[in-house]
């Protein structure tokens, strides 16, 4: 059950960002190719991402590639790099439709064959940045077999809407169209960026909303962001030791034999089992909440 | 691959390197290094370079880099980004650039 | 009448054995000359030139001359007095001047010039840094700890002929603070040192005030002469580090475990004491400890130093009783010691002199320092790069090091390319043994002298490794450097706090 809490977003072109980055130890990382990198450091952030894909100290961070939408010049290429440097996942930006999926899959296979990777290994990430991503949330997120999770992107779609971002009235729909999907297609579901670095309160009431509502996590553009988030999402001393005990009531049902869990007279199925060792090994993997 | 034409790519910052790749004399490879680490990573940096360009089929050219404290994925990277800008539209062999 | 005084006495004094070797009295002026005369009796001290008051001392060829450096890179007062020296037509002086920064390049000159033949300092920077370095110096320097001043002064093998201070403000007698006047520089620690040991003071002011000039730093009982000059120093130059915070993500990350290392330590206490340093890394760890010290009702008995702004803040809202203050790091810190009656000024023999009779040093529980390298078995350099040229200084590193509670480097693992946990330190400045912890933006070591230490933090889930480990790390991510060359000539002798020798720094090698 692998956290996903945090995805620290990189620009692919900074080289000394790249080269200091793992220190930060967010769940995932994301290497830009698309919006934060300039048009003429396209290829120049492309080869920059192949190399630092390859250092043995991001091999310990689940990495993510956003490459540039299939219909622009740059995305095969940076598919390529992507694939073939050993990224674990791909984050296709602005996905519309299921067929945006399937085209991007058959690419990667190619690359996979081409390059000796084995074929199906590298997961897909669909961004979901418009009104019709919204809406064909669900046939994206079931689309494959590589998809492991769907992400809002709140600047682009905002501009579909018409409107703007502000205190997340606008999102309202989008996040939970997006959060159904996921879940339909036992995915992760990950919320939108927040871009004031120096608002703390701000960010952390952003947190807690999609927390409560059932993100997994978040794209976060500042390393700072990343104690923040991990905190909030860490279980509380209470959480966790409920948690214990509801594992502690399963595993003895296992050792017994019995098919029915039982805790406090009450009884405990399945959903709460998973919940139970999905607080666990938050409490493992950053403490309680402080 | 032969170098057509002057190229540059990376910056200056910290921990990045600038490159320029020049065609420059005939059957002559000659490689400039500037580093801010240039006594202890000098020969290193050198080494890279001379790889970087071997696997890429380069013999003859002006190549002049300015280091900041690059790393060797950077460094990598830099060059061989100013070596693929430098011939212009060339389909990527990615096996060479590994 | 007194004739027959003079008479009586001589009498008695013919007369008696007991009065042997013992004067007979002559005048109430005999013993104070100046009293005869009113202008020579309040104003004696005040000489019109720079050039006047350095003959009146009796300066001459191969003698000592000090400097304290409370201003910092912003002196203006070691380069105008150096120059004058040097058209007066001194040679082969030794120079003591607590440090050196950049601004002091000019001194290049004097020295290939044979004004200054030796130099004793906390330590150098910039091309005057490189120019030694490379070899500019028949003699080496010799570089010393803040505290190891005072007991090399105290020793006598440091022995000041004239001291040239340069102060802000005095008034005509002499009485001199750092937070009177335009130019203040606060705590005038390192000053008051040359102006107890220094045969001859000789006080540069910008502007004299009335008498008395309170509060006393320098008392006028140690004053020779006063100059007015133009400038001593500029203040808006002291500031060292960052001001503000820093919003760079690693150094956050890396103050971010300083005051987890704080925090979880065992020394954090109400009641407890505190020193930082002044880099980036430093200053943001007292903002985030400001919140632990809140959270678990914990105030600091003092904290000591080298103060700056953020630790005055922290201060003013109650959570450091006391400032004991050696240093002032920017105007923060000399306003608040001006204002607050809990700030006060410490000399260097107060705060870090070995062989004082008690220093604030041995008081303080748990200090942040910064490094250049640290190697696998904790020994730190602050003075030499990694290329071995001199650019930093001793300080007061291996003073607090050697008696806090708990010392803590705090460094990134690499810096540009740069390993700073190395196999080992180019330089020796302060022994590993002093060391507790070193926090890098890739984890925690602590130093197996620590188990106690190293148990508490593991238990509150703290990143700890090896130090092996941090040092296998840095060469993965930089690749190994190669081996500094060097030349046999030493420029350097690295003097540990009780005067011995701990080190020395030779001539790097020419790059061909």
């Amino acid at each position: 059950m692998k956290l996903r809490r945090s995805m620290l977003f990189m620009p692919g072109s900074n080289s000394a960002m790249l080269s200091t980055a793992f220190v930060f130890k967010p769940d995932s990382i994301m290497f830009d190719l698309e919006d934060a990198v300039a048009l003429r450091e396209k290829d120049a952030a492309r080869i920059l991402v192949f190399h630092a894909l390859q250092h043995p100290l991001y091999k310990d961070i689940e990495t993510v590639v956003r490459i540039n939408p299939l219909d622009t010049p740059f995305g095969l290429d940076d598919l390529e790099a992507a694939v073939r440097g050993g990224a674990h996942i791909v984050r296709l930006p602005k996905t519309d439709s299921a067929d945006d999926v399937r085209r991007l899959e058959a690419e990667i296979a190619r690359i996979e064959h081409a390059c000796g990777r084995e074929v199906g290994s590298t997961q897909l990430m669909a961004a979901v940045e418009s009104a019709s991503g919204v809406v064909n949330a669900v046939s994206i997120a079931t689309s494959s077999p590589r998809m492991m999770g769907i992400a809002l992107a709140g600047f682009d779609y905002v501009m579909d809407m018409q409107t703007e971002r502000g205190d997340g009235t606008e999102l309202f729909y989008a996040r939970c169209a997006v959060l159904h999907a996921a879940r339909v297609a036992k995915i992760d579901a990950f919320d939108v960026v927040f871009s004031d670095v120096n608002d703390d309160d701000g960010f952390l009431k952003e947190v807690d909303l999609i927390r409560r509502l059932g993100f997994n996590g978040k794209s976060l553009i500042n390393p700072r962001q990343i104690e923040l988030l991990h905190n909030a999402y860490a279980p509380t001393e209470e959480d966790v030791e409920y948690a214990r005990r509801v594992v502690a009531a399963a595993d003895k049902a296992e050792r017994e034999g019995l098919g029915v869990i039982a805790l406090n007279g009450k009884m405990i199925d399945a959903p709460i089992v998973n919940h139970a060792r999905r607080v666990i090994q938050s409490a493992l993997a950053s403490g309680v909440r402080k | 691959m032969k170098i057509i034409k002057e190229a540059v790519a990376g910056t200056l910052e910290s921990s990045d390197l600038l490159v320029k790749v020049a065609p420059g004399l005939p059957d002559r490879l000659d490689i400039h290094i500037r580093s801010e680490v240039m006594r202890q990573f000098g020969a290193h940096i050198r080494a890279v370079i001379d790889d970087t360009l071997g696997k890429l089929g380069v013999t003859e050219g002006d190549i002049t880099v300015e280091d900041k404290g690059a790393l060797d994925c950077a460094i990598r990277a830099r060059l061989q980004t100013a070596l693929l800008r430098s011939v212009g539209d060339v389909k990527i062999d990615w096996e060479k650039l590994q | 009448m007194k004739q027959e005084l003079i008479k009586d006495q001589l009498a008695l004094f013919q007369s008696n054995p007991t009065l042997k070797g013992l004067k007979p009295f002559e005048s109430f002026y005999a013993g104070a000359p100046y009293l005869k005369d009113l202008q020579q009796k309040l104003g004696r001290k005040m000489v019109q030139t720079l050039e006047e008051a350095v003959q009146r001392t009796g300066l001459k060829d191969g003698m000592t001359i000090s400097f304290h450096h409370g201003y910092r890179e912003g002196d203006r007062t070691i380069n105008q007095v150096v120059q004058l020296l040097a058209s007066m037509g001194f040679k082969n002086l030794t120079l003591a001047a607590s440090s050196l920064m950049s601004c002091n390049t000019p001194l290049i000159e004097h020295i290939r010039s044979g004004v200054i033949r030796r130099i004793y300092t906390s330590g150098m920077r910039g091309k005057l840094a490189e120019a030694i370095s490379n070899g500019l110096m028949a003699e080496p320097v010799h570089i010393h700890s803040h505290g190891g001043r005072v007991h090399l002064i105290q020793s006598g093998e440091i022995a000041i002929d004239v001291a040239f201070l340069g102060v802000s403000a005095c008034d005509e007698f002499g009485n001199a603070n750092g937070v009177s006047g335009r130019s203040r520089c606060g705590s005038l620690g390192y000053a008051k040192v040359d102006a107890k040991f220094a045969r001859n003071v000789i006080m540069l002011t910008e502007e004299l005030l009335p008498f008395p000039n309170t509060p006393v730093s320098i008392s006028q009982d140690q004053v020779d002469f006063i100059v007015k000059v133009n400038e001593v120093g500029d203040p808006s130059k002291i500031s060292v580090g960052a001001a503000r915070v820093t919003s760079d993500p690693r150094e956050l990350l890396i103050a971010r475990f300083a005051a987890d290392v704080i925090e979880y330590s065992g020394y954090f206490k109400d009641g407890f004491s505190v020193q930082t340093g002044s880099g980036a890394s430093s200053t943001a760890a007292t903002r985030f400890m400001e919140h632990r010290m809140r959270k678990k009702g914990v105030k600091a008995a003092f904290a000591l130093g080298g103060i700056s702004g953020g630790i005055v803040e922290l201060h003013k809202k109650g959570l450091i009783a006391k400032l004991i203050d050696t240093q002032s790091f920017d105007a923060d810190a000399t306003e608040s010691l001006r204002t607050s009656p809990n700030h006060f000024e410490v000399s260097t023999n107060e705060y870090a002199n070995p062989s004082s009779k008690g220093t604030y040093c041995d008081r303080v529980d748990v200090v942040i320092l910064s490094a250049l390298e640290i190697d696998i078995n904790f020994n730190v350099n602050v003075l030499t790069g990694s290329d071995g040229v001199m650019r930093g200084a001793s300080g007061g590193h291996c003073d607090v090091a050697a008696a806090a509670n708990l010392a803590i480097v705090v460094c990134p693992l690499i810096r540009s390319r740069i390993p700073t946990v190395v196999n080992k330190v180019t330089t020796i400045v302060t022994p590993g043994e002093c060391i507790g912890v070193l926090v890098t933006d890739h984890g925690i070591a602590v130093n197996p002298r620590r188990p106690e230490v190293e148990q508490r933090l593991k238990d509150a889930g703290l990143p700890i490794m090896s130090i092996a480990q941090l040092y296998a790390r840095a060469l993965e991510i930089s690749g190994r450097p190669s081996p500094i060359e060097f030349l046999d000539k030493i420029v350097g002798i690295v003097r540990y706090r009780d005067g011995t020798v701990i080190d020395v720094v030779r001539q790097t090698k020419p790059m061909d």
